[in-house]
């Protein structure tokens, strides 16, 4: 399975904000720990600012602060501002088409279901976790 | 039985302040309410006490029906009592039915509940802890209840040589899986199948019908 760059861009942020709760972080630094554009980050942040997930502060000293519930938030929700999770396949006309197509919704539901289930707060907590066996 | 539980805190809604039905219960008169308010304002709230994990007492059925009504919206009171002399009085060692219970032992008042068992060899898999029940009153989570049932169980689960704890979940069942998740656990080795077999099912004999009652 693979997200696309601006999700995974989200993702990233998403965790930096959460881990660093109170703090106005800029976003060149995000960009710049990611080998990304501030320009081209800005436009995630913004979506993600949209959604309620972050707000910006500006001027001196601004910057971006998380403010979601890390404990409610979860992966899903943030993907699926970026991009959707599998597709309409209904109403195939190809009995081929409709067999391959449960199999994929199959997949689809699980993968939702997995995202739906970890949360900001946990997915920091597997961060350290890999943090520490390293 | 199966793992229940719903509803589903918006993602960014500030967190509401747990409030336990002790504190409900045992509302102070206005005057101390005043000084109590600003007593804490000056300091940060307080952290609800940790709840106490121990092994289900005749006592705590009410309770613990009366939680699972508050959940499922079902009144099950027969099926409670089954669970009881199963998990409960007979259980211990290998069957364990746990209630989390806050306040002092003379008041004390179920918080939550977790039922598990050990299962042995089912699809060729050494022995396991499998938790097939947990519920927290809604009024008591995000204050390390479930954290503290679970850990009560894979406790009498490692007492007992398991090294490995199961539990299965519907997948929109969001709260829960976000609460396995949070305690570590990750998708297993055995992937659950199923099929709808309602239209193949033969005319219920006498037997059967008995059988399905007992289901109900």
């Amino acid at each position: 399975m693979k997200l696309q760059k601006n999700t995974m861009l989200a993702l990233y942020s998403v965790l930096e904000f959460a881990a660093r709760p109170g703090e106005h972080v800029s976003a060149g630094e995000v960009a710049a720990r990611h080998g990304e554009s501030a320009h081209h980050l800005a436009k995630v942040l913004s979506e993600l600012v949209r959604a309620g997930i972050v707000e910006s502060v500006r001027g001196v000293g601004g910057g971006y602060r998380f403010t979601g519930n890390p404990r409610r938030l979860t992966m899903l929700d943030v993907i699926q501002l970026f991009e959707p999770l599998g597709e309409d396949r209904h109403g195939a006309a190809d009995a081929v088409d409709r067999a391959l197509g449960e199999v994929l919704d199959e997949i689809d539901q699980t993968a939702a279901a997995t995202f739906g289930s970890i949360t900001i707060s946990t997915l920091l907590q597997m961060v350290r976790r890999a943090a520490e066996k390293k | 039985m199966t793992v229940t539980a719903r509803g589903k805190t918006p993602t960014t809604a500030p967190r509401r302040a747990a409030k336990t039905s002790a504190s409900a219960k045992a509302a102070p008169s206005a005057k101390a309410g005043k000084e109590a308010k600003s007593a804490t304002a000056r300091t940060a709230p307080a952290a609800p006490a940790v709840p106490r994990v121990r092994s289900v007492r005749a006592g705590d059925l009410p309770a613990v029906i009366a939680l699972d009504a508050t959940v499922t919206g079902l009144h099950k009171a027969d099926y409670w009592q089954r669970v009881y002399r199963r998990y409960g009085v007979a259980g211990q060692g290998l069957r364990h039915f746990l209630v989390a219970v806050r306040g002092d032992a003379r008041d004390a008042e179920v918080c939550g509940f977790v039922i598990g068992e050990v299962r042995d060899w089912e699809f060729g898999s050494p022995p396991c802890g499998w938790v097939f029940a947990i519920d927290v009153d809604p009024h008591c989570r995000l204050g390390g209840v479930g954290t503290a049932l679970l850990a009560g169980m894979r406790e009498r689960f490692r007492r007992v040589g398991v090294d490995r704890l199961r539990t299965m979940l519907a997948r929109d069942n969001t709260l829960l899986l976000s609460f396995f998740r949070s305690q570590g656990m990750t998708a297993g080795r055995l992937i659950p199948l199923e099929i709808d077999i309602s239209d193949e099912a033969p005319a219920p004999a006498a037997s059967s019908a008995t059988a399905a009652q007992e289901l109900r």
